[in-house]
């Protein structure tokens, strides 16, 4: 049963939502949306189960002292402090969160809102340093694209027009950029998506009628 | 018949059984509507009761028709009506239109909304289902209300049981589906079709055995996203296979996972792939760790990971976003050898540059069919393959047919 | 010869230090390069010009802090928009770390606006989870799914929210979006389904992907990142930060080019020398 009840419930589920979608009648649009209500809940649960596994790992690190087990102590007392101060501001201001000139927005501000950005901001320097590095033009094909490259880049900001302003109109890589982003990139975008959409379907389809099961887990 | 033909056949009539007792006595009635979704509000009074009727000097709204909305599951009516003939640009004598509903011809009639000047159709979307209602439709403007000559109804919203429009969607999925269960089949059947080189997924064995030379451990990353993006499917079957060939070769993997739900199931994966590759002693609770579903804390970690525990081979299979270039370029300065795969086409072009192999698109589902060399799961690889020339073959049709000016075909293929 | 062999071993931290320098130096001394505005941004402009003053308009903002120099300057300038044609707005967030940031935004901008109120000219609905689960359910009824806004009030209790339903309640749907769930998932759950018309806002690397979309019209228009975002503010006639961040953004790209073209260049040569 640790197999076969999972499976017809991933069946069952899977082939009444495909259901919902061509079929409108209440019997099946009712319990369908009250079964992505469900979803909804059973995904805030399982980060209960995360949080756990974080404190489990972090605290046996430091307690045997692993190596770099002074920055698990910070993880696991700005998890902790961040979680109870999140809760008690939550509570005081009736679920709203976070609100202005309280820790909760303190932390969301000067905290989480400038390391995420600080890390976005990475991705300019290693952009950089990868088509330095890796950008290499060995085919005919990498030519093309190292060419196609070169206009957008340079036509998707002001100074790519500036520099080719003295070109007639159709020439600028204004121009050229936009015609690449409506033609070539799109018709290949296009079967791309297409292509990685039956990949889903088909996947969906081995997940719901059990051929693909080893998401289960055990012994084959 | 087997002895457990007798026990599979008893949980197929109790799970037959419970879904059915499921439908009669919990399935949808006007009691399970209430039961499973918070009433719709069909209370909403959007705009204040229009005042008390003065003669009018404009000429009401006329010919008001109201149908049910088809193609839905009876919660709406759609009303039209012919403007008003004194609503005219630019003289602003009628400002907009009521729009007025009762249970009976004699009412009580409540205010359902307004329109504005020029309009002359209306959604009502508060409506209960299989109830009878009167509709009438009223112009005003400055003050003064020209109250409707007529009153349209009864017409109650109804359920139907199939939306028309989607047609297209369930014939192709029909085809997709037909294809896919009956190349399946056959490759069960001994008929297992050729699939050509992935270099990608060849790498992986690779890339294992070269860390297990090194003594460093392989690091596995299935994507950012949840359980419910396909790719993150896609990316754990792929670490069960991964995870097989590393208690193989006793070499240690650490799976970093964002979400809990594809944590856990990472964790059944790993202990899967050792359990079958016989090595069920050697693995480790702790290969497989739950860091963050925020995006950069993720990678921050991860990235840490990679400096500090120096892995000698990546594997980053699933759905990633802004992150990719961050690891990938982060695992390249550590002289690492790196395979990605991932249908996020906006990300492609980073592991392309970056990486030593990458999975492209649809690669990565068949990734692992590849590995496993499973007939059953490569016989669905063919029928994805033979849906592809159908598409070909209908945009090919279709846009000679849109050439010629016949738009039958694409009518069809639009969906609502 | 030996300066291939110099940059071939060049320690990528000079190029990190290079590229700051450029993208530094034109926000301290700008450089104000003319900006040219694209069909896709006149579409968007054009898709609110279209709205009936007055009317209630959806946003939902679907992005976290890691977007704020791509999306903020959008969000900003099109709740400006709104505001400006006295449309009501309705806003959503299906990202967790976004409607703190989103509620700062909104408020500055509406302080320009003294005579606006929230709960009755806007609303900030908040987050929910559940990804395109919510975006379903919102079709069913919007109250249903966010009985409370963000800032804790009662939803039914809203002025705005008295006129507000399902998605039929709305002319419009304007998506500002970062990654998953977003404008995609707007497109197949919403656009699809219940035919309301819809302009995005995506950031540059995502921006491609909806190309399709704009060139079937289930896009009416998009702003795609930074570039995307100055457009719109030369369109509206404004000067904000996007508009400043095109110098940096200029050089920065040049920088990257040139990095390709050297790169060849060296790669070419010390092939040809072995």
């Amino acid at each position: 049963m640790k197999r076969e009840v999972p499976l017809f419930i991933t069946g069952a589920i899977g082939l009444f939502m495909i259901l919902s979608f061509f079929v409108p009648h209440h019997w099946v649009s009712v319990p369908a949306d009250f079964l992505q209500a469900c979803a909804v809940i059973v995904v805030a649960f399982g980060y209960v189960l995360g949080g756990a596994n974080v404190l489990r790992v972090n605290l046996e690190g430091i307690s045997r002292r692993e190596r770099g087990w002074g920055y698990k102590i910070v993880l696991v007392v700005s998890l902790l402090g961040t979680v109870a101060i999140g809760i008690a501001d939550g509570l005081r201001h009736n679920g709203s969160f976070p609100v202005e000139g309280t820790p909760s927005k303190w932390i969301y501000d000067n905290l989480y809102a400038t390391m995420s950005g600080t890390m976005f901001a990475l991705l300019a320097f290693f952009i950089a340093s990868a088509a330095f590095r890796a950008f290499r033009i060995r085919t005919f094909d990498a030519g093309l694209l190292a060419v196609a490259a070169l206009i957008v880049m340079l036509g998707r900001v002001p100074v790519g027009d500036v520099a080719t302003s003295w070109l007639p109109e159709w020439l600028r890589l204004g121009t050229l950029q936009q015609w690449i982003m409506d033609v070539p990139q799109n018709a290949s975008k296009r079967a791309i998506l297409i292509g990685a959409a039956l990949g889903v379907m088909a996947t969906g389809l081995r997940v719901i009628l059990g051929i693909e099961r080893s998401y289960l887990g055990g012994e084959d | 018949m087997t002895r457990r033909a007798p026990r599979r056949a008893a949980r197929v009539v109790c799970a037959t059984v419970l879904v059915l007792a499921w439908f009669a006595g919990g399935a949808p009635s006007a009691r399970a509507q209430e039961r499973f979704v918070i009433v719709p509000d069909s209370t909403a009074a959007a705009t204040p009761a229009p005042p008390p009727p003065a003669p009018a000097s404009f000429a009401p709204p006329t010919g008001l028709l109201v149908h049910d909305v088809p193609n839905d599951g009876g919660r709406a009516l759609e009303l039209t009506w012919s403007p008003s003939v004194d609503d005219v640009p630019g003289h602003g004598r009628v400002t907009g239109y009521y729009i007025e509903r009762a249970p009976s011809p004699g009412g009580p009639w409540s205010a359902v909304d307004s329109t504005l000047a020029r309009s002359s159709q209306y959604v009502d979307g508060s409506v209960l289902r299989d109830v009878d209602y009167y509709y009438r439709v009223s112009a005003f403007g400055d003050g003064e209300v020209a109250p409707a000559r007529s009153i349209t109804g009864p017409v109650r919203a109804t359920s139907q049981w199939f939306n028309a429009t989607r047609a297209s969607v369930l014939a192709f999925m029909l085809l997709f589906f037909t294809f896919v269960l009956y190349f399946t089949a056959s490759a069960q059947a001994g008929r297992k079709p050729f699939v050509r080189r992935i270099a990608g997924v060849d790498a992986i064995e690779e890339a294992i055995g070269r860390a297990t030379e090194m003594g460093r451990p392989v690091l596995f990353v299935p994507g950012i996203s949840d359980i419910d993006e396909l790719q993150t499917v896609a990316g754990l079957v792929i670490l069960e296979n991964v995870a097989k060939v590393t208690a193989r070769y006793e070499t240690p993997i650490r799976v970093p996972v964002t979400y809990p739900i594809p944590f856990t199931i990472a964790e059944e994966m790993v202990r899967s792939g050792y359990l079958n590759a016989g090595r069920a002693d050697q693995y480790d609770p702790d290969s497989v760790r739950f860091i963050s579903p925020e995006q950069f804390a993720y990678v921050a970690a991860v990235t840490g990971m990679m400096l500090r525990d120096k892995p000698a081979a990546h594997i980053f299979m699933g759905s990633f976003f802004a992150e990719s270039l961050l690891l990938a370029e982060t695992g390249f300065s550590t002289g690492a050898i790196q395979v990605a795969g991932t249908a996020n086409v906006h990300q492609l072009p980073f592991f392309v540059v970056a990486c030593d192999y990458t999975l492209i698109g649809e690669e990565l589902f068949a990734a692992s069919a590849y590995l496993s060399g499973e007939p059953r799961l490569v016989g669905g690889l063919k029928g994805a393959d033979l849906i592809k020339v159908v598409i070909i073959i209908v945009v090919v049709v279709g846009s000679a047919l849109e050439t010629f000016g016949l738009h039958g075909l694409t009518q069809w293929l639009a969906t609502q | 010869m030996w300066l291939a062999t110099w940059l071939s071993n060049l320690d990528r931290r000079w190029l990190f230090l290079v590229m700051g320098v450029l993208v530094l130096e034109p926000l301290l001394f700008p450089l104000s390069l003319p900006l040219r505005v694209t069909p896709p941004v006149h579409g968007f402009a054009a898709a609110i010009d279209s709205v009936p003053a007055g009317s209630t308009v959806l946003m939902s903002c679907d992005y976290d802090p890691a977007s704020i120099p791509e999306l903020v300057p959008m969000t900003r300038t099109a709740f400006r928009h709104l505001l400006s044609r006295r449309c009501k707005i309705v806003i959503t967030c299906l990202w967790s770390g976004g409607p703190g940031l989103v509620d700062s935004v909104t408020s500055e901008v509406a302080r320009e606006f003294p005579d606006r109120r929230y709960g009755v000219d806007w609303v900030n609905l908040g987050y929910k989870s559940g990804n395109e689960a919510v975006m379903v359910l919102m079709g069913q009824g919007i109250r249903n799914v966010f009985p409370r806004d963000f800032r804790g009030n009662a939803v039914a209790t809203l002025p705005i929210m008295r006129s507000v339903r399902d998605y039929t309640s709305f002319p419009l749907l304007v998506n500002i979006s970062a990654g998953y769930p977003g404008t995609k998932e707007w497109v197949q759950q919403v656009q699809a389904r219940f035919h309301l018309p819809m302009v995005a806002g995506v950031t540059a690397v995502s921006a491609p992907e909806f190309y399709p979309y704009l060139q079937s019209h289930q896009l009416r228009g998009m702003l795609g990142g930074m570039a995307g975002a100055a457009e719109y503010e030369v369109a509206r006639g404004e000067k904000g930060t996007a508009s400043k961040g095109m110098d940096a953004q200029s050089l920065g790209h040049l920088f990257v080019a040139l990095c390709i073209v050297v790169g060849n260049v060296v790669s070419f040569l010390q092939r040809r020398r072995s």
